[in-house]
């Protein structure tokens, strides 16, 4: 997984199978540069997923917590279309931040 | 197809990877096979993480061609059971909010597949059944 970093923003390219297996390297590495950066925008980028269960969404969910504790917020962007039944499932909709195609949504407050 | 392995989170992708590559003598499309792999992940998560908390026991797997590619899959553990299914089943329920769980196993598993059933005993042991059919688009048999 890539972390690009940015002032204000940290952009996490994930990539291959999310489980619950695979989430722990991943989360542990993008908390990591998040803690020492404390950005304001975590840009979670999912063009690189090829499969995901559940952990994804407890993924994101754990990142949305971290950053909102820094008053900083996520961002879920290039969701593939297979992923998407899961993530309609996952009720992360009513918080919108996942980023669909053609619709930005706006920065931080 | 029977499947037998410890409960080691590195154990969660070659036991949905296991079931996938059996059911490729069906010609499943790319998005079924997605979804058994899918519940397949979610039914073996919950054996790691709850079944086996703090410890390592067996998951067995086993899985059933019927016919006009009806498939059944069964996922088993004998670890410490659920206590209140119905309560488990519920979307956004889960015992282990700190370890980042979302609570949504068992909704996964049942909108990915076309049946659910889950048998369990306190002590004894869960199995987790689900089915779903292929449209099969080599004819059957
Ligand atoms: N095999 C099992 N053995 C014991 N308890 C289980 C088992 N499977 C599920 N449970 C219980 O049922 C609850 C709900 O399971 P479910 O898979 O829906 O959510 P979760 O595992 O908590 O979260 P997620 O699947 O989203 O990571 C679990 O929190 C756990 O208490
Ligand atoms: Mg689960």
């Amino acid at each position: 997984m890539r972390i690009s970093e940015g002032e204000e923003e940290i952009t996490a390219y994930l990539s291959g199978d999310i489980d619950h297996h695979s989430a722990r390297d991943m989360r542990e590495s993008i908390d990591a540069v998040v803690q020492m950066k404390k950005p304001s925008l975590l840009r979670l980028d999912f063009s690189g997923v090829k499969f995901m269960d559940s952990s994804g969404i407890g993924l994101i969910m754990g990142r949305y917590r971290l950053m909102a504790l820094y008053g900083g917020i996520v961002r879920v962007v290039n969701v593939p279309d297979e992923l998407e039944r899961m993530m309609n499932l996952s009720g992360l909709n009513a918080l919108d931040i996942i980023e669909r195609r053609g619709v930005k949504l706006e920065a931080a407050k | 197809m029977n499947l037998s392995f410890e409960s080691r989170s590195s154990n969660e992708a070659f036991a949905r990877c296991a079931v996938a590559a059996f059911l490729t003598q069906l010609d499943p499309t790319i998005g079924e096979l997605n979804d058994i792999k899918t519940a397949v992940s979610e039914a073996v998560t919950n054996c790691v993480v709850h079944a086996y908390k703090d410890t390592i026991g067996k998951v067995y797997i086993n899985v059933k061609i019927e016919e006009n590619s009806l498939i059944i899959i069964r996922v088993r553990d004998t670890g410490c059971g659920i206590e209140n299914i119905k309560k488990a089943m519920e979307p956004l329920f889960t015992t282990a909010p700190s370890d980042e769980r979302a609570g949504l196993g068992f909704a996964v598993m049942e909108s990915f597949t076309d049946r659910l059933k889950v048998s369990s005993k306190v002590g004894r042991g869960t199995t987790v059944t689900f089915q779903k059919r292929l449209s099969c688009r080599v004819g059957n048999g």
